[in-house]
């Protein structure tokens, strides 16, 4: 049935294209719902993308890549909670330049790279479950870091409802003021939830470099980074949300390249720019809808402990 | 290093004036750090890097070429940081207003039409960079939308909106094929300061920006209402300033100005419309604004320093082969340093004895 093997092929993509973007926002959102607004993701991403990149091609290993990734990513995320925690500096001018340092580091890390390729992360199948039809190639036919996006899914919605933990996190990120009252290390919790942040968002750089397009480019990541994001509003802080969104972004930017494939005639450019036309009407509607609902209520906001 | 942050009540002259020094002299260590690890010769490094620009007649028109739309997004953008709106988007109204402008340039062309193209051009320029700095303030006001994000998302519509353009419609039919506009007539140029060298009458543009800019801030009420409306937004609603109107204004503002840097860029240095028309001064210009302290003054200042960064990158790609993105790493710590010094102008830190938690 060869509609079905094509549809397969179509939602496999799909997938492939969500994943950079899921794994981004996962992180992205935990930092939030600790109350710190890092707009560093696109620079920690590519950081991920180009050490990872660099390491994997010397070493031989995506493995040490992967992690090498997920280093660097949590290395400049520490930029980001110096700045903007414990100096209290304003947190969008400090995840900016994050990402303004982040963009050059990695411009440096990858110069050498330019031009050479790797061969991408091997597909893992699951016996059974792949040779199912229609669901097996999509979900069961992918590489290793689709699944770490969705196990890492399942955790953090997981974490931050049902555990103890979780329940810190949020407490830190709605009243910073009383859950230091109580005792709770506000700081040090932020800091580890935007470690957190930068290791997904380190991950996810490496799934562009070693898995999705096995190469260096500068500005690989494409403004990703800033789409992951627009799709924690989207998703108005819920984990389970952030797998529609990613999804639907990760169809829009699919579907337009099978679009520009057929040569309807409409400019490529504006097909490329759909992705980021569909980012800015996601988040007109979704914030008509709830009106800054589900935000943490001390997003954004400097702790500064009086005592 | 247990410390404490406690809030100064008044800021003092001298920390406020210190702390962008501290933030320069910190950006240079890690320079040389970076220097080193890139194999160079730090000192010879530095040497290409800022100090053979600033001593060639040449490269110091280019310098202040260079810093020209910096200094103009950046008072923009500073109207839109001291109202805390966060307009990140200026390389995007940059590219607008480059486009609208160089519309009248090509509509023109090859006519006999006067010496008012080039003003009308500037004036669609503005137009152009404020209609589409608009946008997010209309998303923000009417639905609530992130303006940080609608206006970054903006950057990547409008580039792909000018590729467009030049790739098709706009493409000069005698160009073999080269995605660009035919050049523009002198009509439609910026003209020449001097004989020698390519320094242009934009940068007196620059120039009476930051003279009506402090103006604005320090003299009239609209200044203090956008200062009020950052810093005490209930106080400013108490006030009867209406904070709708802030938000469209300097979004317009901002938006404006860096439009009319995209069509002075255009119809000045680079002649013609090109898929790429911006080494990134659109973000490197949130660093003048900040490294300026939100100032005019500071950040005609500040432009002149990321301008060096800019032409020092270009040297040292030429003559030591380093790769551009040095320059990007030195704007980036750069701004991460401003950032850092500026809690000695907040806080007073105290060093804690003992274990303290957080």
């Amino acid at each position: 049935m060869p509609d079905v093997t094509i549809l397969a092929a179509v939602l496999a993509s799909i997938v492939a294209a969500a994943t950079p973007l899921l794994l981004a926002a996962l992180g992205e959102l935990v930092a939030e719902r600790a109350g710190t607004l890092n707009l560093g993701v696109e620079g920690m991403m590519i950081v991920g993308a180009a050490v990872g990149y660099a390491t994997a091609y010397g070493s031989g290993s995506l493995i040490l890549g992967t992690l090498a990734a997920v280093i660097a990513g949590t290395l400049l995320s520490l930029v980001f909670a110096g700045l903007a925690i414990w100096l209290a500096a304003n947190q969008v001018a400090s995840g900016l330049a994050t990402t303004i340092l982040g963009l050059g580091l990695a411009g440096l890390v990858g110069a050498n790279y330019v031009g050479t390729r790797l061969d991408a992360a091997p597909e893992l199948h699951i016996p059974g479950l792949s040779d199912l039809p229609l669901v097996g190639p999509v979900v069961f036919g992918q590489d290793a870091f689709v699944y770490a996006s969705l196990i890492l899914l399942a955790f953090v919605a997981w974490g931050l409802s049902r555990t103890r933990a979780g329940l810190v996190l949020r407490a830190v990120g709605e009243s910073h003021g009383a859950a230091h009252a109580l005792g709770h290390p506000v700081r040090r919790i932020r800091t580890l939830a935007v470690m957190f942040g930068g290791a997904c968002a380190g991950l996810a750089g490496a799934h562009l470099s070693l898995a999705y397009t096995p190469f260096w480019a500068s500005d690989m990541t494409a403004g990703r980074g800033w789409i992951a994001l627009a799709l924690v509003v989207f998703s108005a802080w819920k984990p389970l949300w952030l797998l529609a969104g990613a999804y639907l972004f990760g169809a829009v930017s699919i579907l337009q390249l099978h679009v520009q494939g057929f040569g309807l005639g409409i400019p490529a450019q504006l097909l490329s720019a759909l992705p980021y036309l569909a980012t800015i009407a996601a988040l007109v509607v979704i914030s008509a809808l709830k009106r800054g609902q589900g935000a943490p209520a001390s997003l954004g906001v400097p702790f500064v402990p009086d005592r | 290093m247990p410390f404490r942050l406690e809030r100064q009540e008044t800021v003092s002259g001298l920390a406020l004036l210190a702390a962008p020094l501290l933030a320069l002299i910190f950006t240079l260590i890690v320079g040389a750090v970076m220097f080193v690890a890139l194999g160079q010769d730090p000192i010879r490094a530095f040497s290409v890097y800022f100090i053979e620009p600033l001593s060639d007649p040449w490269t110091l028109q280019e310098l202040v070429v260079k810093a020209g739309p910096l200094l103009l997004i950046g008072i923009g953008l500073s109207f839109c940081y001291r109202a805390n709106r966060w307009n990140i988007g200026a390389e995007g109204q940059y590219v607008a207003g480059a486009v609208l402008g160089s519309w009248l340039a090509l509509a023109t062309h090859g006519t006999e039409a006067g010496p008012w193209v080039l003003p009308a051009m500037l004036v669609l320029g503005a137009l152009g960079g404020a209609l589409w700095g608009l946008i997010p303030a209309v998303l923000r006001v009417k639905f609530g939308a992130s303006e940080i994000l609608t206006s970054l998302m903006l950057v990547y519509v409008a580039q792909l909106g000018l590729d467009y353009l030049v790739r098709g419609p706009w493409r000069d039919p005698q160009g073999f094929n080269f995605p660009q506009s035919v050049t523009f007539d002198p009509v439609a140029t910026m003209p020449l300061l001097f004989e020698e060298g390519r320094l242009h009458a934009g940068v007196l543009v620059g120039l009476v920006a930051v003279a009506l800019a402090a103006f604005v801030l320090g003299r009239t009420l609209v200044g203090f209402s956008i200062e009020l409306g950052g810093s005490a937004p209930r106080a400013a609603a108490f006030a009867g300033f209406d904070e709708r109107r802030v938000t469209y204004g300097v979004f317009a503002l901002s938006g404006a100005l860096a439009g009319l840097a995209g069509i002075i860029e255009v119809a000045g240095p680079i002649g013609n419309l090109q898929p790429s028309i911006s080494p990134g001064y659109g973000f490197t210009a949130i660093i003048a604004a900040m490294l300026g302290r939100l100032h005019p003054v500071g950040v005609l200042i500040a432009s002149l320093v990321l301008a060096l960064t800019y032409i020092g990158g270009e040297a040292a790609q030429i003559t030591l082969r380093m790769p551009f993105d040095v320059t990007r790493v030195f704007q980036g710590t750069l701004l991460i340093s401003i950032l850092a010094a500026d809690v000695l102008v907040r806080y007073r830190i105290r060093r804690l004895k003992g274990a303290a938690h957080a």
